[in-house]
């Protein structure tokens, strides 16, 4: 394993193993792992990451999309990005498409307040959002994916 | 900066190549640690240097950084934390440093270390700051090789190394005590203070936690003298304050501004004024835990002091300016929507209080609220504010009290 065995590693080891699973998520098993690794409980394991809303415990796109709903984005129309986000994917918010390739999700804040509203897929970020700018990127997505 | 004088904060962010110690060490990084080493300064007259400055902590509080640091247990092991969990809506400033001039903030935590024995950092980053923790590793990883971390800096008794901490997306780990807990690999729940980290911190052992913006002013303090930096901003605050202005400016972005700077040189030569020329509403300063201002604020100072004088806060140096368009009683639902969400869930005043908020404000917004729910609002933040354990819950009635003192018409023609 990289990390030493103690809990102070824990949030390394999850998003890692989160990121090595193609839905996104953390299986029970990786949780087990990690509880015998660092030898606690796997109650314990599962409190910290139900605390964190990067982590979580149920399947997931390959890809997931988070829109900022933060108060700079707000104003500029962050609701109706949602909106063409939704409607362009055919799911609402924490849901994922059908064919396993999108989960949308919203952000607090995304940090990247100058080209509001913002977006992320995955660890890449899209600023100035238009309708035609989301198309575009989910778009490019897809094709990589090919 | 307006007047011409030379940027402390942003000074090399965009003109180097964060990823090129070379070029870091070419517009001086390390030359503070440097100086401290060849001209035999003593931890305790570095906090002296600190003090005389009058630096104060950029993260929001705004407490005496010289004084923190002198507050801090003598111990044998001693913990510097940088807090780069940066998560105050509207604020982006540590993002700018971290991926500017990352040796800048590895010289201000050295120097942080040296000053209070501790030989060991940790910055905290925000998990969804991806390249922020790119750059910084690689910055790590230079200076290490070439001995500027790790044992007897400089050929001094001096030891001191770094080492990142990713988060996972919690708002309230940017309050110190719980992004403690988060290292420590728990769930982000603020602990009970006193004691303070100074005392008890990271493993019980003594710790600093400083914001990004605090440390990375420390090495020209240090290379210039306090009186150099005195020379910025107002004598009760001192220095510069990476501003981010956003909303419905021409030209929204951050800027690095001196302290006491008016909301109208912010908004009007930095922001490039109110967009499309339409009138100035009113500005949120200090992101969704910070408070509403109207045009009478225009010409007060931007600093601590001044904002607290008009019950407001500087904070994280977030102002979000609003047009005539603009509707304060969507953007209160917002932040109310944004405190429900983050709200960590350990203290009852904070996670049942931050429900009833939002479902007051909903109605009202919806164009059902009832006779009494504003001042019911005001009553459940003021019984938060005395009763929740850390400054999440405890600052939520800034928002609301100060929406309310300058736009209460607006949520008034809501109620029947």
């Amino acid at each position: 394993m990289r990390y030493p065995a103690t809990t102070e590693y824990m949030l390394d080891m999850l998003h890692d193993l989160q990121d090595a699973e193609p839905k996104n998520y953390l299986k029970r098993e990786a949780l087990q792992a990690v509880a015998e690794y660092v030898s606690v409980p796997l109650s314990e394991v599962v409190s910290t990451a139900t605390f964190y809303t990067m982590y979580s415990l149920k399947p997931r796109g390959h890809h997931i999309i988070r829109l900022c709903e933060s108060p700079p984005c707000q104003l500029v129309g962050a609701e109706s990005m949602l909106d063409i986000l939704s409607t362009h994917l055919g799911v609402k918010v924490g849901e994922t498409t059908a064919d396993g390739a999108f989960t949308v999700e919203t952000a607090s804040c995304l940090g990247v307040c100058g080209v509001a509203p913002a977006m992320m897929i995955d660890t890449e970020l899209y600023g100035n959002l238009t309708k035609e700018r989301i198309v575009s990127a989910i778009e490019s997505v897809r094709r990589s994916d090919v | 900066m307006s007047n011409n004088k030379p940027l402390i904060v942003l000074a090399n962010s965009g003109l180097i190549d964060p990823n090129s110690l070379e070029q870091a060490i070419g517009v001086g990084a390390y030359s503070a640690m440097a100086k401290i080493v060849e001209e035999a300064i003593a931890p305790s007259d570095v906090i002296g240097i600190v003090k005389a400055s009058g630096l104060r902590g950029r993260g929001g509080a705004g407490f005496p950084t010289g004084l923190k640091w002198s507050f801090t247990a003598k111990d044998e092991q001693v913990y510097i934390i940088c807090n780069a969990d940066e998560g105050e809506p509207g604020t982006f400033k540590d993002r700018l440093i971290l991926e500017g001039d990352p040796h800048r903030l590895i010289e201000g935590m050295m120097i942080a270390g040296y000053a209070v024995n501790a030989t060991k950092g940790y910055v905290y980053v925000r998990g969804e700051y991806t390249l922020s923790i790119e750059r910084m590793q690689t910055a790590i990883n230079a200076a290490r090789e070439v001995g500027l971390l790790g044992e007897n800096i400089f050929e001094s008794d001096f030891s001191f190394d770094i080492e990142i901490k990713k988060g996972a997306g919690a708002y309230v780990c940017g309050e110190e005590t719980s992004l403690i807990e988060s290292i420590e690999g728990k769930r982000g729940y603020p602990r009970l203070k006193p004691p303070y980290p100074g005392a008890v911190g990271l493993w019980s052992k003594p710790t600093v936690v400083n914001n990004v913006e605090t440390l990375a002013n420390v090495p020209p303090i240090i290379v210039n003298g306090p009186e150099w930096f005195r020379s910025y901003g107002t004598e009760k605050c001192p220095g510069t304050k990476v501003f981010t202005i956003l909303g419905h400016v021409e030209k929204p972005g951050l800027v690095e501004a001196e302290m006491g700077t008016s909301l109208q040189t912010i908004i009007d030569v930095h922001g490039g004024g109110v967009k499309d020329g339409k009138a100035f509403k009113g500005a949120l300063v200090g992101g969704s835990a910070g408070a509403f201002v109207c045009p009478d604020c225009l010409d007060k100072p931007m600093d601590f002091d001044g904002l607290q004088e008009l019950s407001a806060v500087l904070g994280s140096g977030a102002v979000l300016v609003f047009n005539e368009d603009a509707s304060i009683v969507e953007m209160l639902d917002g932040i109310l929507a944004f405190f429900k969400h983050e709200s960590c869930g350990q203290c009852a005043p904070c996670r049942g209080g931050t429900q009833a908020l939002k479902t007051i404000m909903e109605r009202i917004r919806d164009g059902h609220g009832v006779a009494g729910d504003l001042d019911k609002m005001v009553e459940v933040a003021t019984s938060m504010q005395a009763t929740s354990l850390c400054p999440l819950g405890q600052s939520v009635i800034l928002p609301i009290t100060s929406a309310l003192q300058h736009f209460r018409p607006e949520f008034e023609a809501l109620i029947s």
